[in-house]
């Protein structure tokens, strides 16, 4: 059988499980869901899996992602979501509201209440597209399932995720955690639809954790969309930390308006297969957009970043850097679009990706891409590849320090660029700790880990 | 306490020593001066344990020991000392925790207790106060910034710090103003002990008018070709390299 035909096969599962499941879909969905589902589930089987011939997926293999005879988890089971013992986040001293998705599914934590201001909405996405569907008008303007298979994908079997709202002018103090997890009996494969609606004025700070809790091969299909009003701020840390069997799709669209401020920090811990796709697009006068990422990768892991920001006004700023570790076998891939459109006089544009390659078998792709139609702008971009560097190690050892650990200083501050731009100090503080025991080789885990093991 | 014998070194296939004999006992202040290109800051690296070169013959022993053999970490914390002529910029890697590392190192060597935060920021501020060194060191990363001049008075610092048994100044004068020429000296002298001794490799006299070497050896072509007192370098200094360079051609 040629690998053309395969490939094939390999869509068709997909849209032959939706043919069957269709009418579990629509059942019990809200209008707003159920309305882009047909058309969703169209442009998939136009498209089919991203293959390494579509130009955006050229650098991520994601045919052995999609193979195994996955579980769906269309159906919420009944829980009650006892955070305690399902979960315990060690981040110390960090104060959050707290949420739970479980494969995929919105579970509130019955458990605490919480401090969340008056008004701002922290729900599953299921039933406020169901009760409160007017705050979802926007739903799918940005995820575009004709541009992207997997976001097609994602809306074609989308039934729920997490939802927040934050009403004009409210600032929300303590941070949002939602953590997602992922426990079944079975190989699954997940979908999670997220919404994020940040009013004028509004403020707040929300962390997204991703993690396993048992060792069956896992897909997550999530797309999260974003709407960050004038004047808005909001920043948004993504700390992904699953196992070597679990393949991370995680597509973010962001859209902001004038005089907003979003920073976006994706930590990339541990995983099998992470794609991360951000997309950016700044659609008022002044608006900032900080995207941060750090990957520290080993074995046969893989991540891949793809970012994209479009400057469609004026005066607007924005600035990425994302660095990548890679040990043994892994490898890596940064993607980088900056498109300033007509117009979008005195824009800045910078963008910067640096990567440690600590074997001769880690490998990494980068490219950076400028797509620049207005005259009056500064963009920049830069991409190194490359070792430690001698000279520091060799001033480091001259010092006394034994080359074991002057490695280690040398990684930690390649990493502390990004991880000192964390504004949540507890957080900050332990990915800093994190990071460290991951660069020492050891199993960083950012929970109490029930599975004591190698991957 | 250091002997060097028949020294040989070369890099990348180019040999740079040619048959280096030196010897250094407590309490000396030995001077190398020599044009640019005679090998002075290769003999230092090669002290110092930078693996970039290629030792093709003869020895070196450091307080009695074989010094070739060990790792450049091992010499540091066995008391040997380099300060670097171009000191790098390590962004990321905070100047406070790297001193605090590299002292602890030193004290575990020794099998001394390594020091709690509030004493070892004692120390700091007591070393700081005797090189004169201003520069504010919280928050700051390795060299990272600092001015040409601070950057030398942080290698004196960090010397201060880790009391070497001997130290090798590669150029700290290069690129000095008077004064900051001054601190650096009186930095150095401040360490100076009969039981330490120092190399102060360096292009002019001016250095040697606040450090006084007890020798003055002139490094040309990878060689040694004349030792004399302190007076040698005023020599120098009045007749330039052309006459040892003429010398030698002969």
């Amino acid at each position: 059988m040629s690998v053309l035909v395969d490939k094939a096969d390999l869509s068709l599962k997909y849209t032959a499980h939706y043919t069957q499941v269709k009418e579990q879909l629509f059942e019990g969905s809200s209008e707003v869901l159920n309305a882009q589902r047909t058309k969703a589930f169209q442009d998939f089987v136009m498209q089919g899996i991203p293959t390494r011939k579509n130009e955006n997926y050229k650098y991520t293999n994601l045919n052995p992602s999609f193979l195994p005879n996955f579980n769906f988890a269309h159906k919420k089971e009944e829980r009650k979501a006892d955070f305690n013992e399902i979960f315990r986040c060690d981040v110390p001293q960090l104060n959050t509201n707290l949420a739970l998705v479980f494969n995929g599914w919105f579970y509130k934590n019955e458990n605490e209440k919480g401090d969340l201001p008056e008004g701002v909405i922290l729900d599953s996405l299921e039933s406020i597209a169901k009760e409160k569907p007017e705050l979802l008008e926007k739903y799918a303007s940005l995820a575009k399932t004709d541009e992207d298979p997997l976001v097609a994908l994602n809306t074609a079997y989308a039934k729920d995720g997490f939802f927040l709202y934050v009403p004009k002018n409210v600032v929300v103090e303590s941070p949002i955690q939602v953590i997602n997890l992922l426990q079944n009996d079975k190989d699954t494969y997940t979908t999670q639809r997220n919404f994020i609606l940040v009013e004028e004025g509004a403020k707040v700070q929300v962390l997204l954790c991703d993690h396993t809790l048992n060792l069956n091969q896992y897909l997550s299909n999530s797309v999260t969309e974003i709407f960050a009003e004038d004047n808005s701020e909001l920043e948004f840390y993504t700390l992904q930390n699953q196992h070597n069997r679990a393949t991370n799709l995680n597509s973010i669209f962001i859209e902001q308006q004038k005089d907003s401020r979003v920073t976006s920090h994706t930590v990339t811990l541990h995983g099998g297969l992470i794609r991360n796709n951000l997309k950016f697009i700044l659609n008022g006068e002044n608006a900032e957009a900080n995207m941060y990422g750090m990957a520290f990768m080993d074995k046969k892991q893989h991540v891949d970043n793809y970012t994209e920001i479009i400057h469609a006004k004026p005066h607007c700023q924005s600035n990425q850097v994302y660095k990548n570790v890679l040990d043994e076998n892994s490898s890596g891939a940064f993607s980088g679009k900056i498109h300033v459109v007509r117009d979008a006089q005195k824009t800045n544009a910078f963008q910067r990706n640096n990567n440690l390659l600590l074997t001769d078998e880690a490998n990494m792709q980068t490219k950076p891409q400028l797509i620049i139609d207005a005259d009056d702008v500064k963009c920049s971009h830069g991409a190194t590849v490359g070792q430690i560097d001698e000279e520091a190690l060799f001033y480091l050892r001259a010092r006394g320090i034994n080359e074991d650990k002057a490695r280690l200083m040398m990684m930690n501050a390649f990493a502390h660029e990004v991880v000192k731009e964390i504004k949540l100090e507890p957080l900050r503080d332990r990915i800093d700790e994190l990071v460290d025991k991951r660069l020492q080789g050891e199993v960083a885990r950012c929970h109490d880990c029930a599975y004591s093991c190698d991957c | 306490m250091l002997s060097i014998k028949n020294l040989y070194a070369s890099v990348e296939g180019m040999e740079i020593l040619k048959g280096i004999n030196l010897e250094i006992k407590p309490g000396e202040v030995h001077a190398i001066m020599g044009p640019n290109g005679s090998g002075k800051s290769t003999l230092a690296s090669v002290l110092a344990g930078k693996e970039d070169y290629e030792i093709t013959a003869g020895e070196i022993t450091f307080l009695g020991e074989d010094l070739l053999d060990k790792s450049p970490e091992l010499r540091a914390k066995e008391g040997l000392f380099l300060s670097f002529q171009y000191p790098v910029e390590i962004p990321g890697v905070p100047m406070v925790n790297f001193l605090k590392t590299s002292v602890n190192e030193h004290r575990k060597h020794k099998g001394l207790k390594e020091l709690t935060a509030g004493e070892f920021l004692k120390l700091m501020r007591e070393k700081m106060d005797l090189v004169d060194m201003h520069t504010k060191l919280t928050n700051r990363m390795v060299n990272e910034g600092f001015s040409g001049g601070e950057k030398k008075k942080n290698e004196i610092f960090q010397m201060a710090m880790l009391e070497p048994k001997l130290a090798i100044l590669d150029e700290t004068d290069s690129g000095l103003d008077i004064d900051a020429l001054r601190v650096v000296a009186n930095g150095v002298n401040a360490l100076k002990s009969p039981e330490t001794a120092a190399i102060v490799v360096t292009h002019y006299q001016r250095l040697l008018d606040y450090i006084v070497p007890d020798y003055v050896h002139i490094l040309y072509k990878g060689k040694i070709v004349k030792t004399a007192g302190k007076e040698l370098a005023l020599e120098l200094e009045e007749k330039g390299y052309d006459w040892i360079k003429s010398d030698n051609e002969k």
